[in-house]
């Protein structure tokens, strides 16, 4: 029995080194190819390491292409995310504390439509906004990103089933008898113990917002307002080896090991916060499932 | 594509039944709680849902459904009839056919046999398989060019096995459903294994190893007790990924600037409308594509929340 038990233990081990293998070699790959020439790039093994030299080099490339555009863009993804994440939280927090601890006509609809908007993928209504954006004038001012962001209904729903799930009616009904009005209470009872959720909302709000595509580039229409996300395609755009019409601006020249740099760049926010939000993310989100 | 930021709903799910339980506790309003203050709360989202939500969405239908002599279908026929309509959305639906065919495998058996590890071990491949989704949308589509590029890929190897030499090759037309599903296995996959992951970890123990005493072995016990238990995230995954997937649009677009037109400029639905949009200054007729979309999340995202028994409307 027990040699063939470890037979289905080895496999299951190849397996899962494979897979990780697909998900990891990608990440290496795009810390590396910034350390080496584009000729390097090509030529020599992809997990070979260049020269810290060269990603020095590559980096102020990067930095420094068109009046530093790069940092431009990440002003703009900044303002966007933390802007959107900021007025999502600002509605989403009360919002879901309302849905869960008050009653009142609409409730149970408000909480379904929430739902239902919540699966649907933003992306359908990213033309119609622009044409509403455009109808109200809000086209061409930051706003015309940061609202549609602050529109989360996710965040609604999971603030929802934190206040329902962990904050003891009791505490609150002793806190009204005391006087505290509705405010007072949710100022100073619910929202103190609201802080893991603040935060979760928050990390998926600024993950989804910072890495968003298709609504910045409906919405924005020039390079003082691009996002990152944006930006890499301008890139990419001005890249010959991509881009052969792209070479006759060869001042601007934009090479591979240009690319996965500012590639690099781009998702550096988000992947510091996964890497510190890792125990969080891996164990502590799966509230309730745990296995220890 | 955006990763559905609501891949990580079942998680929360678990604590929900919580919820629901105390829900039904809840009928009356809580002690001195008046009813004004339930409005006062929700006040800001209700604007923000109606005026980015309700309001676009009408507006949208407004437009696809204005005709010349009031209201009418003909934007919708006209679409219909574009050429490159029907085309976009079989490239939609065969990419989604191969992405939620294999993401599927995939994440149940990849989340069954972490389930397996030691703790540790687990965690650091749970780690491992979630960190790509940090680079969700334009960022691993770049990643994936270089990938897919067989002189200097780590995949090389691969790409040479099909003897594609440049990137044209690879990018061909009849690959790019199947490369646009790996790209969203890359960054999605991994969000759906710890899920999953977590669903595994409810099932109770006794019954696992009730099964083992009775001389099941790891694949039967998979086969007949986790997997049934955990069906319902399995449901919710291909539910919201199909939702997510028909919106397809980031992907096909850097690919087709990187390959200087090589992917059509209109390849998905949604990158058609934006091109009847702003290319040919069609907006009723993105309006009608839009709305097409539209009602498919929407008719998804209705049976999933009334029929799916997911979510707890208490």
């Amino acid at each position: 029995m027990l040699p063939r038990r470890y037979a289905y233990r080895l496999i299951a081990l190849a397996i899962l080194l494979v897979f990780a293998a697909f998900f990891f070699v990608p990440m290496i790959w795009l810390i590396l190819a910034p350390t080496k020439t584009d000729y390097q790039l090509v030529h020599e093994s992809p997990f070979a390491f260049g020269s810290l030299a060269t990603f020095g080099h590559t980096f102020n490339r990067v930095i420094n292409y068109q009046g530093q555009l790069m940092l431009i863009w990440l002003k703009n993804s900044a303002i966007y995310s933390v802007g959107g994440t900021a007025l999502a939280l600002l509605a989403a927090i009360p919002a879901g504390y309302g849905l869960a601890l008050t009653q009142f006509i609409g409730r149970r609809a408000l909480l379904a439509i929430t739902l239902v908007v919540m699966i649907m993928p933003a992306t359908a209504l990213v033309l119609p906004l622009f044409l509403e954006a455009s109808a109200v004038h809000l086209l061409g001012t930051v706003w015309a990103v940061i609202l549609p962001f602050a529109f989360f209904p996710f965040g609604v729903y999971l603030a929802y089933i934190y206040f329902s799930s962990t904050i003891p009616k009791d505490l609150l009904a002793a806190a009204r008898i005391d006087g505290a009005g509705e405010w007072g209470v949710f100022r100073h009872i619910a929202l103190p113990l609201a802080r893991p959720i603040v935060a979760l909302i928050a990390f998926f709000a600024f993950v989804a917002d910072w890495n968003n595509y298709y609504l910045p580039f409906v919405m924005t229409y020039d390079n003082s307002q691009y996002p990152v996300t944006i930006g890499l395609q301008v890139l990419i755009g001005s890249a010959p080896i991509f881009s052969p019409t792209a070479s006759g601006y060869a001042a601007s020249e934009i090479y591979r090991p240009d690319l996965a740099m500012a590639t690099l760049i781009a998702i550096m926010p988000v992947l510091i916060i996964f890497v510190f939000a890792q125990r969080t993310l891996v164990k502590g989100m799966l509230a309730g499932a745990t296995k220890e | 594509m955006t990763v559905p930021s609501a891949t990580v709903v079942p998680d929360e799910r678990v604590s929900a039944r919580r919820g629901r339980r105390a829900a039904r506790h809840r009928e009356r309003p809580p002690a001195g709680s008046s009813r004004t203050a339930g409005y006062f709360f929700v006040a800001l989202y209700v604007v923000l849902l109606l005026a980015l939500g309700v309001a676009p969405a009408i507006y949208a239908i407004a437009l696809a459904l204005s005709a010349p002599g009031g209201i009418g279908f003909a934007h919708f026929v006209n679409t219909f009839n574009f050429f490159e309509f029907a085309p976009a959305f079989e490239h939609v639906f065969e990419f989604e056919g191969i992405w939620l065919v294999s993401q599927t495998f995939f994440v149940v058996t990849l989340a069954l046999m972490v389930h397996t590890l030691a703790r540790r071990v687990s965690t650091t491949f749970r780690f491992i398989f979630y960190l790509p989704g940090a680079m969700a949308g334009a960022a691993s589509a770049i990643v994936w060019l270089f990938m897919f590029t067989p002189s200097g890929s780590p995949w090389a190897f691969i790409l040479h096995a099909f003897h594609y030499q440049v990137l044209s090759n690879t990018v061909a037309p009849g690959n790019l459903p199947i490369i646009f599903a790996i790209m969203a296995f890359f960054t999605g996959a991994g969000g759906w294994i710890v899920i999953m992951y977590g669903a595994l970890n409810n099932i109770p123990q006794e019954l696992i190893e009730a099964a083992e005493i009775d001389g099941s072995n790891a694949f039967q016990t998979a086969l007949r007790i986790k997997i049934p238990l955990i069906r319902k995230w399995i449901v919710y995954m291909l539910v919201l990924a199909f939702a997510a997937g028909s919106q397809l649009f980031v992907e096909p677009q850097i690919l087709g600037v990187a390959t200087n037109g090589e992917v059509p400029a209109q390849w998905s639905p949604n990158q058609l409308a934006y091109n009847l949009a702003f290319q040919l200054d069609r907006f009723n007729d993105a309006a009608a594509v839009s709305v097409d979309l539209l009602v498919i999340g929407l008719v998804v995202a209705v049976i999933l929340v009334w029929r799916g028994k997911l979510f707890g409307v208490d």
